[in-house]
């Protein structure tokens, strides 16, 4: 009977600490090739008509030339359409945002961020993000959102025109486009240099505990 | 747009590496899709060769493929490209192809025909002089490139479906396929129903004025719900068709459907 009690507590012990379950980890790591996908074929298609005084370095586009480039990006765009909106529909289903990511206040990002710049941030519980995560995760969410509206309104801003209009018109679109990018680059940064200073959260990103 | 960087003083560093791509063997070019030192990166990034060329190759093919129908199914015949005011236009608007202006085609207007050719009633060529006699209207739009850039223009021109109609082309046929006086023999296939897009336009002037050289002379078609290199330029003949007939940068790799 002892025995039994013990496995009882082992098998609640356990489910509670899973920290991402396993839908979460499968769509985050599409995503990441996903991203990765159409960062670098991006990259490509950008070279060939830069915004700015600037080229991306050829080792680091996809597909070899412009035509390459939107083979790759027009065909990672399903990826990342389908599995961005199947991870946004479970978030919202599931309430995993509202109680992973709400709420976020100012004080308490504020708090965080003077925490974290003096080391003082702790990660002992890997359930409950700190009020900087809550606010990156968030925004890079709602940055997710934007880049694939910008991208639909640039590759069909005849027949989705309202979304051309959202952005003001199309070459608005292409800068709106190209600095989402460079927010997903810069929080790439931060977010793969955290995970490998709390090694544990990478794990819990692959086999969820 | 911001003026360009020169790399050589006068030389388009665009126009050089389309040059240069151009240069490469067909096979190399399409190696280059899937190949190039970036696959390097992703191998080390999933630590397996995911990607080797040919299956990439006949993936992101069959892909392209899936995205011609998906815009073709979403694809509204009703639905106008966005018009501008004059004040608007781009100036200059600027001149591009795979080659230097100077590289255009010279047609004299006296010795060209539009030559009309596949599922039509009247395969009758048309001079210049027949042609601009038709009915015109004036349109000011934005042609988008390929490449990403955009620019706003005024052209004016028959509408094609009205020309269609004057012919007796069979509206029910897949294609009308172009054929233009470019070098290397340019070419490109307008699905039918993008061809009877009220927008859809024979053009014979730019801003008003007979097509400049660098624009089409004697004639192109605006397409103002495709990307640029579906607007082909210096245009010799169409044909009303229903065999996919390729184009010359279809071919190479860019999307057929390409439609805004």
């Amino acid at each position: 009977m002892a025995s039994l009690t013990v496995t009882d507590e082992q098998v609640t012990a356990t489910k509670s600490k899973v920290i991402q379950p396993a839908w979460v980890r499968v769509m985050h790591w599409i995503n990441a090739l996903a991203m990765i996908l159409m960062i670098l074929s991006g990259w490509q298609i950008y070279n060939a008509s830069p915004l700015f005084d600037f080229r991306f370095p050829r080792e680091y586009t996809l597909g070899g030339w412009l035509g390459g480039g939107l083979l790759w990006h027009f065909a990672a765009m399903w990826l990342l359409m389908i599995n961005g909106l199947a991870y946004l529909v479970t978030g919202i289903a599931t309430g995993r945002f509202r109680k992973k990511l709400l709420p976020i206040t100012a004080s308490g990002v504020l708090h965080d961020v003077r925490a974290a710049l003096t080391f003082k941030l702790g990660h002992d519980d890997l359930t409950v993000y700190n009020y900087v995560q809550r606010l990156l995760y968030a925004g890079i969410i709602v940055v997710g959102v934007l880049i694939v509206l910008s991208g639909l309104a640039m590759w069909k801003p005849v027949q989705l025109y309202y979304l051309v209009m959202l952005f003001g018109d199309y070459p608005a679109a292409r800068y709106v486009h190209f600095f989402c990018m460079a927010a997903i680059c810069a929080f790439l940064v931060v977010h793969v240099l955290l995970a490998l200073l709390v090694p544990k959260s990478l794990r819990a990103m692959i086999i969820g505990r | 747009m911001a003026k360009r960087p020169f790399l050589i003083p006068g030389v388009d560093k665009r126009l050089l590496i389309k040059d240069s791509i151009k240069t490469m063997p067909d096979v190399t070019r399409r190696r280059f899709i899937a190949g190039g030192a970036s696959l390097g990166a992703l191998t080390l990034l999933t630590g397996c060769d995911v990607i080797d060329s040919s299956s990439a190759e006949t993936m992101l093919a069959k892909v392209s493929k899936f995205n011609d129908a998906v815009q073709a199914f979403i694809f509204n015949p009703d639905a106008l490209a966005a018009t501008f005011p004059e004040s608007a236009i781009t100036k200059p608007f600027p001149f591009n192809a795979y080659y230097d202006l100077d590289d255009a085609p010279d047609i004299s207007a006296a010795d060209w025909k539009l030559e009309v050719r596949g599922l039509v009633d009247n395969k009758k060529s048309w001079t210049l002089e027949e042609l601009h006699k038709l009915p015109q209207v004036t349109q000011v739009t934005r042609h988008i490139c390929v490449e990403g850039w955009s620019a706003i223009g005024s052209w004016t021109g028959t509408p094609l479906r009205d020309f269609l109609k004057l012919i007796g082309a069979d509206t029910r046929a897949k294609y009308v396929w172009f054929q233009c006086a470019d070098k290397d023999g340019y070419n490109s296939p307008l699905d039918m129903r993008s061809a009877l897009h009220p927008q859809t336009q024979m053009t014979f002037k730019y801003a008003g004025e007979i097509l400049p050289r660098a624009y089409g002379f004697p004639m192109k078609i605006r397409v103002p719900t495709k990307l640029g290199f579906k607007n082909p330029k210096y245009v010799v003949s169409m044909e009303v068709t229903n065999d996919y007939k390729g184009g010359y940068w279809e071919d190479q790799g860019y999307n057929s459907f390409s439609g805004s």
